[in-house]
Parts: C-alpha cells; sequence; structure tokens
C-alpha cells in the first residue's frame, strides 16, 4: 500500500519533470527539470532494491551528464530566444512521425507478456554485480569501456584542434 | 533502526496502524531530530568557531559580544538574515532564484542520514553508504548552477561556472580516493568500513599502507576543494567576484548557502573519519552499551572535529590558488596519483589479503615522524618571527 504510493509518486515526479522539459518554452528550465526526472528515476530503483544501481545514477546522471548538460546550455549564445533550429522539417512530418512512433511504441507495450515479480527485500547487490562484471560479462564491460576511451581520445583531439586556431 | 521500530510496534504506543506507517514516523521524526538539533546548530556554531579561529590567527579579537566569548554570534546572524528583506532582482529567473538555495541546503541536509556516530547511533546503515554520501553532495554543482544562472548578473555566473568545473573535477580524484579503502573491507558500508579498523592508530586504514595514507591526504585536499573551501574558494573570491554566485542573494537564502558550506566541513570531517581515521573506534571499556556508545560518539566527534579545525587552520594560512593551478593540481597530479593508489592497494591486497600488520607500525611510526617535523618547523618559525605570544582563548 504504502510502496504504491510512493510508487506513484515517483513516477509522477519522473513523467512530470520529463514534460515540464519537454514542452518548456525556456531551454534553461528545461534542463533544470531534467533533475526531477533523475532524482525520481533515482527513487524507483531504490523502491525496486537496486540500492548500487541507484547510487551510481545519482552519481553519473545528476553529478555528471546533468551538469554538463547544463554547461553546454548556458555557453550556448542566444538561449532565451525561441528560434527553430532546423526549418526543412515541418508540423507534418513531425506529427507523422511521432504518432507512428508512439503507436509502435504502445504496441509493444501492450503486446510484451509482462513478467510480473514481488518486490524483493532490500538485499546488497554490489557484490553480485562485481563478480557479474569481472566474471561472467567480463567481455562487454571491456568493450564498453573501449568505447569510452575512444571518445575521450576523440575529444582531446576536437579540443586541441581548436586551441591551435 | 529496525530493533527501535519493533520495539515501539510492540509496545503498542500508536494503537493498531500498521507497521509500514509507523516505521515511516519513527524515521521522519528521527531525522527531523538529527538534521534540526544537530546539522543546523552545528553549521551555525561552526561559523562563529571559524570567525573566531581565524581572529586569532591574524591577531585580531573577533565577535565577542553576543553571549559569552560570542558564542551566541551564530543565533544574532540568523534572526538578523530571517528579519532582512527577501530581494528579488526585477530581471533574474524568479522561479529558479527561489529553488536554488533549498537544492543546496538538500545536499548538504542529505548526508546526515548515513553519518555513523557510533555503533548504534546511526539513521540508516545502508549498503551503499560511502556511495550515497558522495552522490547525493553532487546536487550542490545544480544548485549553484541555478543561483548563477538564475541571478542575471556576470559575477554570479561566472562564480556558478567556476563551482560546478571545480566540484565536477575533484569529484574523480575524491571518488577514486574511496577506492583503495573499499578493496580493502569490501564493503560500501559506513559501519562496515568503520567495523573493519581498529581503535588504535596502527590499525587505521591511514596508515595500513603507504598508498591509503596518500589516498586520505588527497581525499582530505579534494573535498575541501568541493566544499569551496580556502585555499579553493574561487567561485565566492571576495576580491575578483563581490560574493561569486551567492552576489544578487539577500537574507535567509544568502545564509542558506553559507550554512550548507560550514555544515559541509562536518560531513568532510566525517567522510574522512569513518574511511581513514577508525570512526567511533574506541576500546571496548565497559559492557554497557550506553557508556560505550557516548564514549563512541565523544570519539567519532573529537576526530571530526580536529579536521575541522585543520580546514579553518588552512584557511587563514594558505593564500588563494589560481584557476590554472586548481585544474593542473586535479587533472596533472592529483588523477594520475589516485589511479597509483588503486593499482598499488589491489596488488597490496592480493599479497597480504588480511593486512601486513608490520606495516601498520611502520606507516605509524613514519607518520608520528613527520608530525614532529612538522612541529618543529613552526615552533622554528614562531622563534623567528619574534611575536610576543600568549594564550588567552577567552578574551
Amino acid at each position: 500500500m504504502l510502496q504504491q504510493i510512493i510508487f506513484y509518486a515517483l513516477a509522477a515526479l519522473t513523467v512530470g519533470s520529463a514534460a515540464f522539459t519537454a514542452f518548456s518554452r525556456n531551454i534553461v528550465h528545461s534542463t533544470f527539470a531534467l533533475l526531477g526526472a533523475f532524482m525520481g528515476v533515482v527513487g524507483i530503483y531504490v523502491l525496486l532494491a537496486a540500492d548500487f544501481v541507484a547510487m551510481v545514477q545519482l552519481l553519473v546522471y545528476v553529478g555528471g551528464i546533468l551538469v554538463v548538460t547544463i554547461f553546454a546550455v548556458m555557453l550556448t549564445q542566444g538561449i532565451a530566444d525561441v528560434t527553430v533550429s532546423n526549418r526543412e522539417v515541418g508540423v507534418i512530418p513531425a506529427l507523422a512521425t511521432s504518432v507512428i512512433g508512439v503507436a509502435v511504441m504502445l504496441y509493444a507495450v501492450i503486446r510484451t507478456p509482462w513478467h510480473q515479480t514481488p518486490v524483493p527485500a532490500a538485499a546488497p547487490t554490489t557484490y553480485a554485480i562485481g563478480n557479474a562484471f569481472l566474471g561472467d560479462y567480463v567481455l562487454p564491460f571491456e568493450v564498453a569501456s573501449l568505447v569510452l576511451l575512444a571518445a575521450l581520445i576523440g575529444a582531446i583531439v576536437i579540443s586541441r584542434h581548436e586551441a591551435k586556431e | 533502526m529496525q530493533e527501535l521500530i519493533n520495539n515501539i510496534v510492540a509496545a503498542g504506543t500508536f494503537g493498531k496502524m500498521p507497521e509500514t506507517l509507523v516505521a515511516a514516523i519513527v524515521i521522519i521524526v528521527l531525522s527531523a531530530v538529527v538534521f534540526l538539533g544537530i546539522a543546523f546548530p552545528f553549521a551555525g556554531i561552526v561559523s562563529w568557531v571559524e570567525r573566531r579561529v581565524w581572529a586569532r590567527i591574524q591577531s585580531r579579537v573577533g565577535p565577542n559580544r553576543v553571549g559569552p566569548n560570542g558564542f551566541l554570534q551564530w543565533l544574532a546572524d540568523g534572526v538578523k538574515h530571517v528579519c532582512k528583506e527577501d530581494v528579488i532582482p526585477t530581471d533574474s529567473d524568479h522561479q529558479l532564484f527561489k529553488i536554488a538555495p533549498y537544492l543546496v541546503v538538500l545536499a548538504f541536509v542529505l548526508p546526515w542520514a548515513v553519518m555513523p556516530f557510533s555503533s548504534s547511533l546511526i539513521l540508516a546503515d545502508m549498503n551503499v553508504g560511502i556511495l550515497y554520501m558522495t552522490s547525493v553532495t553532487a546536487i550542490t554543482v545544480v544548485g549553484v548552477l541555478m543561483a548563477g544562472w538564475a541571478s542575471n548578473d556576470k559575477w554570479s555566473l561566472i562564480g556558478g561556472i567556476r563551482s560546478a568545473a571545480q566540484i565536477v573535477s575533484y569529484e574523480i580524484p575524491a571518488g577514486l580516493s574511496i577506492f583503495p579503502v573499499v578493496l580493502m573491507t569490501g564493503t560500501l558500508s559506513m559501519q562496515g568500513i568503520i567495523r573493519a579498523q581498529g581503535w588504535a592508530p596502527q590499525h587505521w586504514f591511514l596508515f595500513a599502507n603507504p598508498f591509503t595514507f596518500v589516498a586520505a591526504n588527497i581525499l582530505y585536499v579534494s573535498a575541501l576543494a568541493e566544499g569551496n573551501r580556502t585555499p579553493f574558494d574561487l567561485p565566492e573570491a571576495e576580491s575578483e567576484l563581490v560574493a561569486g554566485f551567492a552576489t544578487e542573494y539577500s537574507g535567509m537564502r544568502y545564509l542558506f548557502f553559507f550554512m550548507a558550506e560550514w555544515g559541509n566541513l562536518f560531513i568532510i570531517g566525517a567522510i574522512i573519519t569513518t574511511l581513514f581515521l577508525g570512526g567511533w573506534q574506541f576500546p571496548q571499556v565497559s559492557n554497557n552499551a550506553v557508556v560505550m556508545n557516548i564514549l563512541q560518539l565523544i570519539t567519532f566527534n573529537v576526530k571530526v572535529l580536529f579536521l575541522v579545525f585543520v580546514s579553518m587552520w588552512i584557511r587563514g594560512t594558505l593564500p588563494r590558488v589560481r584557476i590554472d593551478q586548481l585544474m593542473s593540481l586535479c587533472w596533472k597530479y592529483f588523477v594520475p596519483i589516485s589511479f597509483v593508489n588503486m593499482i598499488g592497494t589491489a596488488i597490496w591486497v592480493a599479497i597480504w589479503p588480511e593486512g601486513n600488520s608490520v606495516a601498520g607500525y611502520i606507516m605509524f611510526a613514519l607518520g608520528i615522524v613527520l608530525a614532529v617535523i612538522f612541529i618543529q618547523r613552526v615552533m622554528y618559525y614562531l622563534r623567528r618571527s619574534r611575536m610576543e605570544l600568549y594564550f588567552r582563548p577567552t578574551i
């Protein structure tokens, strides 16, 4: 009962903030509204007894991605005025794309046989995650870190090139 | 925590209410006691102590009018700020301007949930305690950036961006310096980390091996940088940016930023104490749980308050660093050294899974030698400066 109330409150926070992000006319407000969406997801992870994932979500998304996004938005010129950035795509193609997208997603959501289990009791998950990463899933883990390394080197190359000019 | 809730439910104080609701009420009441009774008064009292300590370092007297030795200065300041007008600039972004201080205070209040005051005095001993503590403080950045942008003022914006850049950079060495301890204990829980240490200094993780000693120092400096403390107080550098991101704030909203800053000193000290200084560990002198808990509470607070004092001492002694020095210190020195620490500790743990007690004694002896050399240098300069020394803490 209490868990359901908390779940719906968190879901409302997440969806409400995400909607605000999508519909706000002020892009800075949109960016700050992402905080609510990320925090709502953290809460849902906690409710699902995924303590480690929740904390990493908080550390990476709120502490890293959100801050970098805010930085990018703040340092962009002319963020206050609303202008259509891409005039090639009009209202009608956009509407058609979104209707098709929503239809496909709804179809998938309705047709998927959802695997329902009772809420697990809060138990330490860190140990199991660590073992999985360095055991069965060591190859995907290393491949993912290779992608991140490539991104890091790419960022350094791009910023150095700009510095020379 | 769970025992307390079970006892209350068994005693029937709340009648036939569902157990989850009773648990929620107990947790909310206890949290309110911790936040209102410990966190906020601590932040206030530290503001007074800090002003007195700086005053002594700078050969002044400091606030000594309100109450005995000016002890009630923080209450007077609080009342003054509540009474002041809450000015909101016309051209500012009103909603964001109002929300920003609350986010900063939120980030300061949340870590107290896992503050290990003693073996039983802890609100929630989470499995991911230390990770929680470092990640919730990340919300500060969002509040500071919000304040800087919403003020619509160049000083605020520069202050906010400097603060965010600084916090995001120093989070990396700080996070990496936690790993050696986690590698040695195999747990992220605050109480688990403290239980893995002993009460004697040679059993602290500070002296466990050379890598953890370096990690502790890096963590302390990084935490000072994350808390916008001198020598890293660029975001609110008075000589350059008026008051940085807080320039346009007045009244209680202004005080919120500084309350969070002073309160964060305790959190910085608590993180270092938990990870490296043995936390609340105290020799088992009594079988009475209450007596032991009080002794542990005192031990923990003495260690934390010592670190708080050191940060005031640093603030009174060192000049502010430049922004390029700040960044090169972080990225060119702390991050590589932290990686070396991590790999070094991993190798150490692979060789001695149970820890090496001889290394503990040797490191502790080296630590004492370092302290003695430091005190000798300080005494040497004190003699050379030929100033008139007297010790009168109460003027």
